[in-house]
């Protein structure tokens, strides 16, 4: 991730990592290796207070992330309370199969992942183009307005934004069927019908985190050298030209990151909105892989297939999140982990 | 050469009043159910129920707020959100340093480990279940604890802090204290800590905020109503149309179910308040946090 979102001066290169690094290089025979060993006693004789600082936190990092992982081993069995993660009979890739031939299996990685794809795409462009419009602008009160109030629906819980969308949209109490209805269209029952889920989670979702998401481009374009914008400039270029051959270019080692992390995450979209948004009558397309997990493991019960559908899902996710690091690091150069 | 120079300044003026109209769309489209919410619940029911309000209240009335302040339930879930927040934080913020600043040690023999760790819960999780199975085991079902234990921690938060602590603390201060005989733990204390209270107050909001905002440990945990935080109070209200109260007749009942709209939005408001009044004095902070975390170590 070298030289990407530099806002600050970047803090210099982790010397003693280079020193570890450079002590693993081949053809040093094994001395390196006991240099090690003492390193790491003499740090922890020295330095013991750090280390029982650490341990707490280490020890929840073990116990609900590490221990869980080792957990999922309940996808492959036939999960027992009594017998216990470990304990109980294995029973290899039946929960799997079983789920693979479910017909509910096809419409889910539908749902999920057109969901997901959709909101990637309509909430990746908007925020660069509402960050580059306010780097337009004069520092002023009309610029910190825009910024703050377009920042602000990014701290009202989900619980609120979702119960605001279906006010809004309720065909009697809402505006927005009164404002179609200017235009001639007949009330719509938006959350009733499940063609219309996609827009409302998505778009409802544009509107709650577009300001937030700008915050970083901003970021990116205050980074920029104004020796650029002056010199071009100074060679007669126009505003337009000036974003398309200066901004752009420098914001784009930031966006390339924000958009691998956004492909990469397209199997893990959340629960919490679609959970709320979701209804008996929209179902068809609102079904998605992590509300499937919630009702088969937790209101089922069945919790070996609500882990072995979780396991799936963030295995694709991995794999996904690595694929598109690997092509955007060879097409442009940037990616997670340089 | 002198026309081209105005040509193009025409042009960028004529492009600088299109960023701005866009810019003034952006904001209206924002503000305008941000306000309407706000106009609704200081509507009468009627009104509400009719959909007559748009912009500015309709019949004024604060009959809403004083319902929503007197229920009990409504109360409760405050009451409780309030615990879930300043406890949470407070451990939060504790392991958080905890961990974040051993971190940013470069003699901290092993750091390197302990990082990848960390990074690699973020790409990688055990899931819903396997996740709850370990909350159960530790007992923690249905209780105050599974509120503030089981997200304790978050990764970006310790990236936060761990990057403002390398960048702030310089070594020779560390060398310096230690000539002076302070420990490991006696540095932290008297000389980090009071250096980074911009960088605390920056995650202890995040997580306070979170806290605040958050239903999903509250849905799997939690099955006592005594101990549901405000937005599982919320969701069953706003959502589920779990109305509160009971009517005797018609007329009443009417009138009930009018009032369970306005509710709605006096609910909202109350809910909200308390982050976006607090929201604009640490936006900038907050901005800030955002933009430490992005210059990944």
């Amino acid at each position: 991730m070298s030289g990407t979102i530099e806002v600050k001066p970047a803090p210099p290169a982790p010397a003693a990592a280079r020193v570890v690094r450079s002590a693993r290089r081949p053809g040093r025979g094994r001395r390196p290796v006991r240099r090690r060993r003492t390193e790491a006693w003499r740090s922890l004789r020295r330095h013991w207070q750090l280390y029982l600082l650490v341990l707490i936190p280490l020890a929840y990092f073990v116990i609900f992330k590490y221990i869980p992982i080792s957990n999922a081993v309940i996808a492959f069995k036939n999960y027992s309370p009594i017998k216990g993660p470990w304990g109980s009979d294995w029973v290899g890739f039946k929960n799997f199969e079983l789920f693979f031939a479910n017909p509910v299996f096809w419409t889910l990685l539908k749902n999920t992942f057109i969901l997901a794809a959709y909101t990637v795409l309509a909430s990746f462009p908007i925020p660069i183009i509402l960050a580059i419009a306010l780097n337009e602008i004069r520092n002023g009160l009309f610029k910190r307005t825009v910024q703050l109030v377009t920042y602000a629906p990014y701290f009202i819980s989900t619980v609120v934004v979702v119960s605001m969308t279906i006010l809004v949209l309720s065909p009697r109490i809402g505006f927005v069927d009164d404002a179609i209805g200017l235009f001639g269209i007949p009330a719509v029952d938006f959350l009733g019908d499940p063609n219309y889920f996609r827009h409302i989670y998505v778009w409802s979702d544009v509107w709650q985190t577009t300001g937030y998401s700008a915050v970083i481009y901003m970021a990116a374009l205050a980074g920029i050298d104004p020796a650029l914008h002056e010199s071009a400039k100074i060679d007669g270029a126009s505003r337009i030209r000036r974003i398309l051959h200066v901004d752009l270019p420098g914001i784009m080692p930031t966006a390339v990151i924000i958009l691998v992390l956004g492909v990469g995450n397209i199997m893990a979209i959340g629960f919490e909105k679609v959970f709320l948004l979701q209804n008996p009558l929209n179902l068809a397309q609102s079904e998605i892989i992590a509300t499937y997990v919630y009702k088969t493991g937790l209101l089922n019960a069945d919790f070996s297939m609500a882990t072995a559908v979780g396991l799936f899902n963030s295995v694709i996710n991995l794999f996904l999140l690595l694929a598109v690091n690997f092509a955007a690091k060879r097409i442009t150069g940037n990616g997670l982990w340089s | 050469m002198t026309t081209t120079t105005i040509a193009e300044t025409r042009g960028d003026r004529i492009f600088l009043i299109g960023v701005k109209t866009m810019l003034w769309i952006t904001l209206i489209l924002v503000l305008i159910p941000l306000i309407y919410v706000v106009a609704n619940s200081f509507s009468s029911a009627s009104a509400v129920s009719a959909g007559r309000v748009f912009l500015w209240p309709v019949e004024p009335s604060l009959r809403a707020y004083q319902e929503a302040l007197s229920d009990p339930q409504i109360l409760k879930g405050y009451y409780n959100s309030l615990i879930y927040a300043v406890g949470g934080t407070l451990i939060s913020v504790t392991l958080t340093i905890a961990i974040a600043y051993p971190l940013s040690r470069r003699r901290f023999f092993g750091r390197n480990v302990i990082m990848s760790l960390l990074l690699f819960t973020m790409l990688f999780s055990g899931g819903l279940i396997p996740t709850y199975l370990v909350v159960q085991d530790l007992g923690m079902l249905n209780t105050r604890w599974a509120m503030v234990i089981p997200s304790a921690i978050g990764v970006w938060q310790v990236i936060i802090a761990r990057t403002f602590f390398r960048s702030t603390i310089p070594d020779d201060l560390y060398e310096a204290a230690v000539l002076d005989g302070a420990s490991d733990l006696r540095f932290l204390w008297s000389v980090v800590l009071p250096l980074s209270k911009p960088v605390i107050a920056v995650i202890a909001l995040m997580y306070a905020i979170f806290q605040w905002n958050t239903y999903f440990d509250a849905l799997i945990y939690l099955k006592d109503p005594g101990l549901y935080p405000l937005q599982i109070v919320l969701r069953n209200i706003l959502i589920l149309n779990s109305t509160t109260g009971s009517a005797s007749d018609v007329a009443q009942q009417l009138e009930r179910q009018q009032l369970a709209n306005v509710l709605k939005y006096a609910l909202i408001v109350i809910s909200s308040l308390p982050v976006l009044l607090i929201y604009p004095l640490i936006a900038r902070h907050f901005t800030k946090g955002v933009m430490v975390g992005a210059v990944k170590g």
